[in-house]
């Protein structure tokens, strides 16, 4: 399976391509629009801050394009990758997203942030958390969630083709390569089935 | 509920780990890449890698060392020592560094980490604090615990916090390699003074000792109770885990 990151300078892409590749994926590191309409299914990294990131996203020109693909085929966004998926956001200034999810980003109310180090989700695993915001969506929407300081921590989203994790699989032990496995697996269903 | 981490701290020199590391296991005791695996396997939260290496060649090799390592073990790496730039913490975090740590530079230019932080997000900014109590107060001490500074430990931390550092590494060198439990004090008093993650260092000498620290902060960095076989790393999460301390165990294994 042919995996597109985008490539528009928010944080690093080479841990998430190490460990694409790690779970037997080909990767491509790329803004370019030919590239990511060839891949098999798009992954929106990111690390920063919201209003910087969809400024970046902007610059790459590939917004249209991500709106358009994120209804043909699997698009994952991982920790401010995934928040860009949604509406808009508060951190800094008020800020749209990509709206391919509804919902809202917002910043979290503990007291001490961020929420950084390995948190538990679905059946008791932990992964690896590191952000501020969280994102505030239907309940429809959320696959799997955390708990920190008594604040629920949307983890795992998905809406259609569209899945977005909160925190690193790519830095969460065997856990987190196995969430990125069944996530491709998915992928893969939805290409044969053609879908 | 967020877990409390154990990090296994290893000494690299010249690309090999150093130490007296006697895994039998292993079949090359030295090298980063099966010694990673290994602490990844047994329930490192993360892994910190030293580089010690005093030779100019340094940096391309430990460039190596990280980009081995981040191929096979996938939890948080950072890697300390020797960092005298943006253009180095830019060069390891694309080999794989998930996080550096500062110390000396730090001190010497308090401006980098929040150029760096900046840069690179805070989350990626450790700045590690050695610190030694005398004449009344915590003082810091840089380059290698050789020189004191004016700076006291409490105030520097939370200059560093405000600059954007994302975590502090902190090691008090009255209890480091005494094996007699970790200088409680100064964990409690920097507590008190910044919300960003604290990692404790120096001094532990037994399970006991990592969960006396871990009621006041988030993680212990562990060196030689595990290098010399004192106790492993899925040991001490138990005991802290009998103590009610949240701990992360692993139950995915790797392929």
């Amino acid at each position: 399976m042919n995996v597109a990151v985008i490539d528009y300078g928010m944080g690093n892409v080479f841990n998430v391509e190490r460990a694409l590749q790690a779970i037997g994926c080909y990767v491509t590191i790329t803004n370019d629009p030919a590239e990511i309409e060839a891949a098999d299914a798009i992954l929106l990294p990111g690390v920063g801050a919201f209003p910087q990131a969809m400024q970046s996203l902007e610059d790459t020109g590939l917004i249209p394009l991500l709106k358009r693909m994120a209804t043909e085929k699997p698009l994952l966004g991982i920790c401010l990758g995934m928040q860009l998926l949604f509406e808009s956001s508060t951190e800094g200034m008020p800020t749209p997203g990509l709206g391919l999810i509804e919902g809202r980003v917002e910043r979290m109310r503990a007291k001490r942030l961020p929420h950084v180090g390995w948190n538990s989700i679905l059946r008791d695993e932990d992964v690896y958390f590191v952000h501020s915001y969280h994102v505030v969506t239907a309940d429809d929407n959320v696959v799997a969630s955390a708990d920190y300081m008594g604040e629920r921590v949307p983890a795992i989203v998905r809406s259609g083709l569209v899945t977005g994790m909160q925190f690193h699989p790519e830095k969460s032990g065997a856990f987190g390569l196995s969430l990125l496995k069944e996530w491709k697996e998915a992928v893969e269903r939805e290409t044969a089935t053609g879908n | 509920m967020l877990k409390r981490r154990i990090i296994p701290c290893l000494d690299v020199k010249d690309g090999r780990v150093v130490k007296g590391i006697e895994f039998v296991e292993l079949r090359d005791i030295g090298d980063p890449v099966e010694i990673a695996k290994y602490y990844d396997a047994s329930g490192a939260d993360e892994l910190v890698f030293l580089d010690i290496t005093a030779s100019t060649e340094r940096r391309q090799t430990m460039l190596d060392v990280v980009s081995a390592v981040a191929r096979k073990v996938f939890i948080p790496l950072t890697v300390g020592g020797g960092i005298r730039s943006l253009e180095d913490i830019s060069s390891l975090l694309k080999a794989g560094a998930d996080k550096v740590s500062l110390n000396t530079l730090a001190v010497e230019s308090p401006d980098l980490i929040k150029r760096a932080a900046e840069r690179f997000g805070s989350q990626c900014i450790v700045v590690a604090i050695d610190v030694r109590f005398e004449e009344g107060d915590y003082y810091v001490y840089t380059y290698g615990g050789k020189h004191r500074t004016e700076l006291t430990a409490v105030d520097w931390a939370k200059r560093v916090a405000e600059l954007g550092a994302g975590e502090l590494l902190v090691t008090s060198m009255n209890q480091d390699g005494k094996q007699s439990g970790y200088d409680l004090k100064i964990l409690e008093l920097l507590r008190a003074a910044v919300d960003i993650p604290i990692i404790a260092s120096g001094g532990a000498g037994n399970a006991e000792h990592v969960v006396e620290a871990l009621e006041t902060v988030d993680a212990a960095l562990l060196a030689s109770i595990l290098h010399d076989r004192k106790t492993t790393v899925e040991e001490v999460k138990h005991v802290c885990s009998a103590n009610n301390l949240p701990m992360r165990f692993v139950t995915t294994q790797t392929d």
